[in-house]
């Protein structure tokens, strides 16, 4: 929102809404939808910080809505990004194209640690390596939506989006007969769809698909259950995986049976520890051998990660162009690499203007925002810069749109973010939602869950 | 078809469950015999410790306090047979397979599995009974949900399975603790005491008005033997346990195609059930036949872990 004639157009029918409905009626609500919640057993996990093991996140009931034009803009933009992504990763674990065109330098893919060289030459069915992909999106303005990174891994929250509504569509029913909301809940059978569509040539029939899982212990263990249920499709943890003759088995009431698609929710580093990590207690011995040989596909590929890596994303925007020949629709944020000289003399002499990332980071741990962190706290981060230059990249803070949200005292605006969650399989999808972040701490930009932000329905409005 | 491992989960959740309850029943029985006025020294509490298998905890003491019993048996944290780990496992098993369960049968586990973790003994003492009616109620819920509206598929069965084996043998560990009092001979002895031994049993199993139904009134070891391990009626009898085992083994085995040793160690014990009289019992020794059924049962739940890969 933030115009000062009011709520943008897509917001009016639920501002009037609201203000019918009232603000102690909605607080009553908002502690309804959290009982729910934890009745039900949405929690995530939080580690080293004691208290409650299992927690909630806070949700907040003001939905956030995107128009039909803004929506189709986004949409087309987040499926374009997905392929360039897809065809990115074939490229450089294949010919390095777009290296010897000087497009991107070779040492930020070869010696990137996320790069994996046991995945030169591998063929993944259909070339894709990502096959969701989620793309975190801010608005600053009435035009432009800006990337602020992708996750070409193993993307998580989308059972929030999902429940999300739910639970909406449980407490407010009158709210979506005013309102045509497009749907979101065929997000499960389109995953299904897409990981079917990536089964291994040598799989007749209907493939078996699995979705791997750490165990109960994992912070995102309720959403891979979750999704499991929704695709009617077994949730294995390693220990129930075995590879036999190049073939990955799980062992089940009646015996092995084979597994064709495994959509895993476990790290590169922890899926086999003959190929990589021998430390790890979580893997399946022979998994990656058996994926070489053809028989099984993994989602995402092994080595998928270099993709959303802090610093590829600067390249995202070029590879759009090279690979697909079209115009990027959505931009990138403005960002400064450390590890080039003149950029990284901008970003210290700037600290207090910026946002400074660790370039493997994740999840808004180890990031210095500039305008909110003390003199000391600055000048021992630029200590950290100067000794690792290569491990920093830089973004403007920016001015990003709020949306009206719940407090105490009423409603206000509040720093949003967004994440589309696109299914990459023979073709590309992309269901009508995603996941809407919210700092609930008032001027705050970390929309973690992790750091004390919140989730919202996100609405799509039908034309 | 499903993963081992959620059989495993399923198989264990429902005795974990089902030994809770049991739990919280002997408890309950032991306080309502440390209220009636027997001789102080018979010490109730003492036999519902080692009914519920804390063995270690009473050795060598003579007697054993409500205070003792309700720290080791609902409150403790890794004693396998106390009320508070059985409902933590079998939320932590529920969980590992809740795209298996019902959201009711889910909610049910769910819902306050916390309770005990942070209750002192005091407090748990002060109302004792309320908790004690809470596991009761809990595990009564579950076993609703269940039958109102779980599908009648592999789950099904082998969330009974876990069941029966658990209440055989919660049963059998009964009727091993107090078989003394069960023999023949101190039917002579007759008096108040026996009267009140007699039945603390049925009370742990709340068999105690199922058993007036069957039997008219007055308590014999002969009758109450009867009752619990020869009764076709009384759900915590021993054949009807091992009934309701032979029924979800033969379901699983139509419905798998292939039956498995399990079922012939059912069927041999059944067989046994049906065709022996309660004298032929006693006369080869009360406590050789529960020892010998103990025994099975143990290698009966082997079996059909063996039988289905977990």
């Amino acid at each position: 929102m933030g115009d000062p004639a009011g709520p943008r157009r897509p917001y009016r029918n639920v501002a009037r809404w609201i203000e019918k409905t009232g603000i102690d009626l909605l607080n009553m609500r908002r502690e309804e939808a959290e009982a729910i919640f934890r009745r039900i057993g949405i929690t995530f996990a939080v580690y080293g910080e004691g208290g409650d093991p299992e927690r909630l996140i806070p949700f907040d009931m003001i939905p956030r809505i995107f128009s039909a034009a803004e929506w189709r803009r986004v949409s087309a933009g987040v499926k374009q990004r997905a392929r360039a992504l897809n065809a990115f990763l074939y490229d450089i674990y294949h010919r390095g194209e777009i290296m010897r065109a000087g497009i991107i330098p070779e040492h930020l893919v070869y010696r990137n640690e996320a790069f994996l060289p046991e995945m030169i030459g591998v063929e993944p069915p259909g070339r894709v390596y990502s096959h969701i992909v989620g793309v975190d999106i801010v608005r600053t303005d009435a035009e432009d939506f800006l990337v602020l990174e992708d996750n070409c891994r193993t993307p998580s929250g989308v059972s929030y989006m999902l429940e999300n509504r739910e639970i909406m569509m449980r407490m407010f029913p009158d709210l979506f007969s005013r309102a045509k909301v497009e749907p979101v809940d065929t997000y499960p059978d389109e995953l299904k769809k897409s990981l079917a569509e990536v089964a291994p040539p040598a799989c007749k029939g209907d493939p078996c698909i699995a979705l791997l899982t750490p165990g109960p212990f994992n912070s995102a263990y309720y959403e891979h259950s979750y999704l499991a249920d929704l695709m009617g499709i077994e949730l294995v943890e390693p220990g129930d995986l075995f590879v036999d003759e190049g073939k990955v088995w799980m062992r089940t009431t009646r015996g092995p049976q084979q597994v064709d698609v495994i959509y895993r929710r476990i790290d590169d580093d922890y899926i086999d520890p003959l190929a990589f990590r021998p430390d790890s207690m979580l893997g399946v011995q022979g998994l990656f051998n058996a994926y070489r040989a053809g028989n099984v596909t993994l989602c995402s590929a092994p080595g998928a990660g270099i993709a959303d890596d802090k610093a590829i994303y600067i390249f995202v925007p070029d590879m759009v162009r090279f690979y697909l020949g079209e115009e990027p629709i959505l931009k990138n944020v403005q960002t400064w690499r450390c590890a080039l000289q003149d950029d990284c003399a901008h970003v210290l002499d700037n600290l207090k203007d910026l946002v400074v990332k660790e370039v493997h980071g994740s999840g808004g741990y180890g990031m210095l925002v500039g305008p909110k962190a003390t003199k000391e706290e600055r000048k021992a981060y630029a200590e950290r810069i100067k000794a690792d230059p290569d491990n920093f990249i830089a973004q403007p803070t920016l001015n990003l749109s709020t949306s009206p949200t719940m407090g105490d005292e009423g409603l206000s605006g509040r720093h949003v973010d967004f994440r589309p969650y696109c299914l990459v399989g023979a073709e590309t999808r992309l269901v009508p939602g995603g996941l809407t972040r919210v700092a609930l701490k008032k001027g705050s930009l970390v929309v973690n869950s992790s750091q004390g932000g919140g989730v919202k329905d996100t609405w799509v409005l039908s034309e | 078809m499903m993963l081992s491992r959620t059989a495993n989960n399923l198989f264990w959740l429902a005795r974990y469950m089902e030994r809770a309850e049991a739990t919280a029943r002997l408890i309950e029985m032991g306080q309502r015999m440390a209220l009636l006025p027997g001789p102080k020294e018979s010490n109730e509490w003492r036999s519902v410790m080692m009914a519920a298998g804390a063995v270690d905890a009473v050795d060598g003491d003579k007697t054993v306090s409500e205070a003792r019993v309700v720290k080791t048996l609902l409150l403790s944290a890794d004693n396998p047979t106390s009320v508070r780990y059985c409902l933590e496992r079998a939320r932590a098993n529920a969980r590992a397979v809740r795209t298996s369960l019902t959201q009711q049968q889910w909610e049910t586990l769910n819902d306050g599995w916390r309770r005990f973790e942070k209750m002192t003994t005091s407090e748990a003492r002060k109302n004792l009974g309320d908790h004690l009616d809470w596991v009761k109620t809990r595990a009564a819920t579950f076993r609703g949900a269940t039958e109102g509206f779980m599908l009648r598929n592999d789950r099904y069965d082998f969330l009974h399975l876990g069941a029966y084996i658990e209440r055989a043998n919660m049963t059998l560990r009964l009727l091993d603790v107090k078989y003394y009092v069960l023999l023949p001979e101190t039917e002579v002895v007759g008096g108040g005491r026996d009267h009140y031994q007699w039945r603390s049993i049925l009370l742990a199993l709340s068999g105690h008005r199922a058993y007036h139904h069957n039997y008219d009134g007055d308590y014999s070891p002969w009758k109450i033997t009867d009752f619990l391990v020869l009764s076709s009626r009384f759900p915590r009898s021993l054949k009807f346990c091992y009934g309701g085992i032979r029924l979800h083994l033969d379901r699983l085995a139509e419905h798998y195609g292939e039956s498995h040793q399990c079922s012939e160690t059912a069927n041999a014990m059944l067989e046994k059930l049906s065709t022996k009289d309660l004298g032929e019992i006693f006369q080869s020794g009360l406590h050789e036949f529960i020892m010998g059924a103990i025994g099975t049962t143990y290698r009966l739940s082997d079996e059909i872990s063996d039988a289905y890969h977990f």
